[in-house]
């Protein structure tokens, strides 16, 4: 058996031999300067990157501050409750007018020589305006530069910098089957829980996207994690790990199992006591009543690991964390981890929810600061490319349905990358 | 902790230098990798944080993200975990110098202490030095067999953490 999906191509970055059932990935791609450029041009210059949580700006005139894809950003609600994404730089003299991480404010002043814009980008005062000609901003081109698309699916807020870019809604195609899944876990919706865990990892940002989806390393790389579960009385159900892979279209992919620990939605485990199995007897009954059992059983029970091309993770584990990463350079990211929860959650389950979430996830947890490390190792060692100059992702090339431990999910992702980054050379 | 509060009536009076001794040996514990007995400094339902850095005061680890909110268990098994060869971020061990300063008793409540420090942590693994800033407040229960500590949080002055890449050690 061949794996259906494969290109059978051959390019200076990848070999997917689809004959053979063999899967190379030139070790390049994580270091070279040149091909740095190229992905910034190619990929980060016109795919849907995402920004925000509708939620982190809840109420008017909320907003906050991001930096993506080298450029200075504004998210914000303005006063009529409409979001939008500026640039974070004042027209007059360049100045960010928004300093601050996040906050609440009708108007940036740019503190330079006072500029002012409302939040919907208008310019509405300038210091000295009688020593402007009168036509000055008639056609807006000195209001706050808009970012040039910006749409959200289930309130995923994401921004393109082509102008020209297919829908969100396209660019998404199959893998807004399993935002759903995660979506549809809230009643009300789901929101970002306060608190982020801004890190960096040395390494090229294309190994996270690897290591997101991976289920292969979970064994070796987590071993302590695991030994903690097993130490843990009453922390795992009897649900084994088992599902499957899924190339998605468009480098998304995603696994999907059952695994032992325990979920907000749903999945109870006996060290939540009498009260977490209330909680999650309430939720299971509403999403059977809401979405049939089949659906209800499947959002609830089974994980998900979800990567969004090029750079936006959304797994949905113990608990569920959004993860965006964004590369300073060939061998540096700077990565950004939120909580995402149901609303109108209740206070204990939320409280299990983070705790679970902080004994897995993030550069404090049980497990992340171990990827980091691997994923850190791996950029060393590609000092050796001259000598080893590939990669193997081959692994259930051959399967008919590749499980979660095969690497289908990072092919789909290299398979749309290598697409990008060789569609340069192609209009040459 | 409940026999420590039974027995800290007649606990002497603790001084800002009794605290100091304290956390100096707490620190000497954690940069020697003793730690079993950095642990055993706890009560048994002791709690050990660290915010993120965009927490505010009103934070907790049931209403908002931390990087780590431990209970005593967990904690106990961030210890086991910590002694493992498998804990890779950590194998090899890294070095570590944790600096303690102006310490201060901000209260007394019976024989529990509010005690704050200011702390500068250093790690070094693999070439790389990172520098962990800011303060500790901690709870500190004293009882007839001496100081222990039921609540500790680390609260970074930094922005985010993308300088340190992780809170791999206790800081």
């Amino acid at each position: 058996m061949i794996e259906k999906q494969s290109s059978n191509s051959r390019s200076e970055f990848v070999i997917d031999d689809g004959t053979s059932g063999l899967f190379k990935v030139a070790r390049k791609a994580f270091v070279a300067p040149d091909i740095f450029q190229r992905e910034q041009q190619n990929i980060f210059d016109r795919c849907w990157l995402y920004l925000g949580h509708e939620s982190e700006v809840a109420k008017p005139n909320d907003f906050l501050t991001r930096a993506i894809a080298g450029r200075n950003l504004i998210f914000t609600r303005d006063s009529n409750g409409v979001i939008n994404a500026f640039y974070n730089t004042c027209t007059h003299r360049g100045a960010m007018v928004a300093r601050e991480a996040k906050g609440n404010t009708k108007v940036f002043t740019c503190f330079y020589h006072g500029w002012a814009y409302s939040n919907d980008g208008r310019l509405i005062d300038q210091p000295g305006k009688d020593a402007y000609c009168e036509k000055f901003n008639a056609d807006g081109d000195s209001n706050l530069a808009r970012v040039e698309r910006l749409e959200n699916y289930r309130g995923l807020y994401f921004i393109n910098f082509d102008r020209n870019a297919v829908s969100l809604e396209n660019y998404l195609g199959g893998v807004r089957e399993y935002i759903d899944l995660v979506m549809d876990q809230a009643e009300t919706q789901m929101e970002i829980v306060g608190g982020t865990q801004s890190y960096a990892i040395d390494a090229n940002w294309k190994l996270l996207c690897e290591n997101s989806i991976d289920g292969y390393h979970a064994a070796m790389t987590h071993a302590t994690y695991m030994d903690y579960l097993a130490n843990t009385a009453g922390s795992m159900t009897n649900a084994g790990l088992g599902g499957g892979a899924r190339q998605l279209g468009g480098g998304h992919a995603v696994i999907e199992y059952s695994a032992p620990w325990g979920r907000p939605v749903a999945q109870h485990v006996p060290a939540w006591g009498e009260g977490g199995k209330k909680d999650v007897a309430v939720i299971m009954d509403r999403l059977t009543k809401k979405f049939g059992e089949e659906r209800a059983r499947r959002i609830a029970l089974q994980n998900r690991n979800i990567l969004i091309f090029p750079n936006l993770v959304l797994n949905d584990i113990m608990a569920v964390t959004l993860r965006a990463f964004y590369p300073q350079s060939p061998d540096r990211m700077h990565v950004n981890a939120w909580a995402l929860a149901p609303q109108e959650e209740t206070r204990d389950m939320r409280e299990r929810r983070l705790f679970n979430f902080l004994e897995f996830l993030g550069p404090g947890g049980f497990a992340t600061p171990d990827d980091v490390e691997a994923l850190e190792m791996c950029q060393r060692g590609y000092k050796n490319l001259r000598a080893v100059a590939w990669n193997d992702i081959s692994k259930g090339m051959t399967r008919e349905k590749p499980g979660t431990s095969d690497e289908l999910q990072m092919r789909a992702f290299w398979r749309q990358w290598n697409d990008l980054m060789t569609a340069k050379e192609a209009a040459e | 902790m409940s026999q420590a509060l039974q027995k800290g009536a007649n606990a002497p009076a603790m001084t800002r230098h009794d605290f100091e001794d304290f956390l100096y040996m707490e620190a000497a514990l954690l940069d020697e990798w003793r730690l079993n007995e950095w642990l055993a400094l706890f009560t048994a339902d002791a709690h050990y944080a660290v915010p993120s850095t965009d927490c505010t005061d009103a934070s907790t680890p049931a209403n908002s993200l931390f990087y780590i909110a431990d209970d005593r268990f967990r904690l106990g098994e961030r210890v086991v975990r910590l002694n493992k060869k498998t804990a890779h971020a950590e194998w090899p061990r890294s070095k570590t110098r944790h600096m303690v300063h102006n310490v201060r008793i901000r209260s007394v409540d019976g024989n529990v202490y509010a005690v704050t420090c200011n702390f500068v942590t250093y790690r070094t693994k693999n070439d790389i030095t990172n520098t962990y800033i800011g303060h500790h407040e901690y709870k500190i229960v004293v009882g007839a067999d001496g100081p222990k500590i039921a609540d500790k949080r680390s609260i970074l002055d930094l922005d985010s953490i993308r300088a340190l890449g992780k809170i791999s050690i206790i800081i």
